[in-house]
């Protein structure tokens, strides 16, 4: 049981301790809020598009650490990338961002800001990794032996 | 237990009085003697409790020495496993005060049972414009099962409002009932995330002077205190062996047997059924009537051994434990700043205590706490509209069985210093 020290990494809770793009934006072209119904988390986000470029983003609303740092990371990374390269941004971007590894149930909350920029700018309202499942290859490699429960410290795959 | 009985009960239980001893109860459990480097602090009991030595050991002597199935073959083995299926539900029964263990449905856990009741008996009895009554405090599954009958048979929710403290209004259940319309009434009997104990002998009198039916949701009473139908007098109750000391998989739904008799059956299949011709067939007798195709047989067993060791316990005397401990960690957790606690006093609750911690997201505090060795449950807690109520998005919660100990609240203390440290603005 490692976990805690890997989960909140020093670049996490700063995120979450000094969010970055925290507010909303006086006139957004989109605005779109989205909820992570398992926690209550809730995000929203604020976009001016300008040029096929993000040219500003804001986030609010409450939740965990995670998904608070997530959305702070995400907006700094997109603010002033041109559409067609933030689109391309998959789970696996947002994982590296954090630098850290979710259990099936925290990682929703990983991923709550990224659904949201998808589905306000994109029209994909879907949990980003969700397209493609694989869950029976995972299911496969999911080891059952052990007498330590696993306790989804590992990569998720929701 | 009766009115009288319970105010008598809600007094402060003193430690000292308890004739089990908690940590002796805990080396019966497997999970707490499993080697681990951090010791266990398991506080996630109204979620589901762990399980001692003889509920395993009754499953894996079905399954090594007479697994067959029930009520059909006629020779040693399967009469012995019908024989300790039904003994199962005679104890069952006796937990409950059933008059029969006849009232007594074995179902897949409280979730089947309330949904058997709103459609055998919903479907049947319930006509448009008629209203059911439930509380602002439900979990999710005394609630949409009515909400999907409600949709269904165009009939209207009524809703018992909760009050600041985490109780209920009850002073506006005779107007919910006064127009007639209502016919049942659904109300949780101890709260999953408040803790609170609802006077239900109470609220059974007011209902039942309107004509109406009462139905409980006893998921978090039946394992931690004495229940007695006859006493509630209530006309459904449904319970989950998971939170009793027993497997997965099983539950009861308990019901006058006249209310029953009168029901439909539930699932169709294999079982419930005495004569069957290709177009039409006649139900089986009770209980039998609701219980299609082959049930978990090994973990009704499992239960009927949970029922042994709860009653072995003393249902009072788990009661007054779980009380005690709830009463200790509100004292403890009073010490943290920021921490808030949700509903009634000590005085008034079982063993269950949710709180919020300042800004600190219930999951985030949960995964300090995980570090610790400490397992709590973190999110609405499948109450959603009593957050909302609430005010809050998601709580914390710890809650206690038999085997919990002040040790583990202690831990449980210390985790969450920690955990302001860690998310200190
Ligand atoms: C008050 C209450 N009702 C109903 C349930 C549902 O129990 P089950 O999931 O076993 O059907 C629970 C447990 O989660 C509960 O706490």
């Amino acid at each position: 049981m490692s976990g805690m020290e890997d989960l909140y990494r020093e670049n996490i809770l700063d995120h979450y301790k000094h969010p970055r793009n925290r507010g909303t934006l006086e006139h957004p072209d989109v605005s779109y809020e989205d909820a992570n119904p398992l926690c209550g988390d809730k995000i929203r986000m604020d976009f001016n598009i300008r040029d096929g470029k993000i040219e500003a983003v804001r986030f609010s609303g409450s939740g965990c650490s995670i998904s608070q740092a997530a959305a702070s990371m995400l907006c700094e990374t997109i603010e002033g990338k041109p559409l067609d390269e933030v689109k391309k941004l998959s789970r696996d971007d947002v994982l590296e961002m954090l630098g850290i590894e979710l259990g099936p149930v925290r990682l929703k909350c990983g991923l709550l800001a990224l659904k949201t920029l998808k589905a306000g700018v994109y029209g994909l309202p879907q949990w980003p990794g969700e397209e493609d499942e694989g869950e029976v290859e995972q299911a496969r490699a999911t080891d059952f032996s052990g007498t330590q429960p696993a306790n989804g410290r590992r990569e998720g795959h929701r | 237990m009766g009115e009288s009985a319970a105010a008598a009960k809600l007094s402060r239980p003193s430690r000292a009085s308890l004739a089990f001893d908690p940590g002796e109860v805990r080396q019966q459990f497997p999970i707490f003697r499993a080697p681990r480097p951090k010791p266990l602090a398991y506080l996630d009991s109204a979620a589901t409790s762990q399980k001692p030595d003889p509920v395993l050991e009754a499953m894996a002597r079905y399954y090594a020495e007479y697994n067959a199935n029930i009520h059909r073959g006629i020779y040693d083995i399967a009469e012995r496993a019908t024989a300790a299926y039904e003994d199962a539900r005679r104890r069952v029964a006796h937990l409950v005060g059933a008059s029969s263990p006849r009232e007594i449905v074995f179902t897949r856990n409280s979730t089947e049972a309330l949904n058997l009741v709103a459609h055998a008996w919903g479907r049947r009895f319930l006509e448009v414009g008629d209203a059911i009554v439930l509380t602002e405090m439900e979990h999710h599954s005394n609630l949409v099962p009515w909400q999907l009958l409600a949709q269904e048979k165009q009939v209207e929710l009524r809703f018992i409002p909760v009050t600041g403290s985490g109780e209920l209004a009850l002073e506006t259940l005779p107007e919910l009932l006064a127009d007639g319309r209502a016919k049942l009434v659904s109300v949780v009997h101890i709260s999953n995330v408040l803790g609170t104990v609802n006077p239900i002998a109470e609220i059974a009198r007011t209902v039942h002077a309107a004509g109406a039916l009462l139905a409980v949701d006893a998921s978090q009473s039946v394992p931690h205190c004495p229940v007695d139908v006859k006493q509630l007098d209530c006309d459904f109750m449904a319970f989950t062996s998971h939170k009793m000391l027993g497997p997965t998989g099983i539950g009861a739904l308990y019901g006058r047997r006249r209310l029953l008799e009168a029901m439909p059956p539930f699932l169709g299949g294999g079982e419930m059924i005495r004569e069957v011709k290709l177009t039409e067939s006649k139900w089986n007798d009770l209980p039998w009537k609701f219980e299609a195709g082959t049930m978990p047989i090994a973990e009704a067993i499992g239960l009927g051994a949970a029922v042994d060791y709860l009653e072995g316990l003393g249902m009072a005397e788990v009661f007054a434990h779980d009380r005690a401990l709830a009463g200790y960690a509100m004292e403890r957790l009073a010490e943290v700043p920021d921490l808030v606690m949700l509903g009634p006093p000590a005085d008034r609750r079982g063993g269950v205590v949710a709180f919020t911690l300042g800004e600190i997201h219930p999951h985030d505090v949960a995964t300090v706490l995980d570090d610790e060795g400490v397992c709590i449950r973190a999110g609405h807690h499948c109450a959603m509209p009593l957050h909302a109520k609430l005010g809050v998005p998601a709580s914390a919660r710890a809650s206690f069985h038999c085997y919990s100990l002040e040790e583990e609240v202690d831990t449980l203390v210390r985790g969450l210093h920690r955990a302001r440290k860690v998310f200190a603005r």
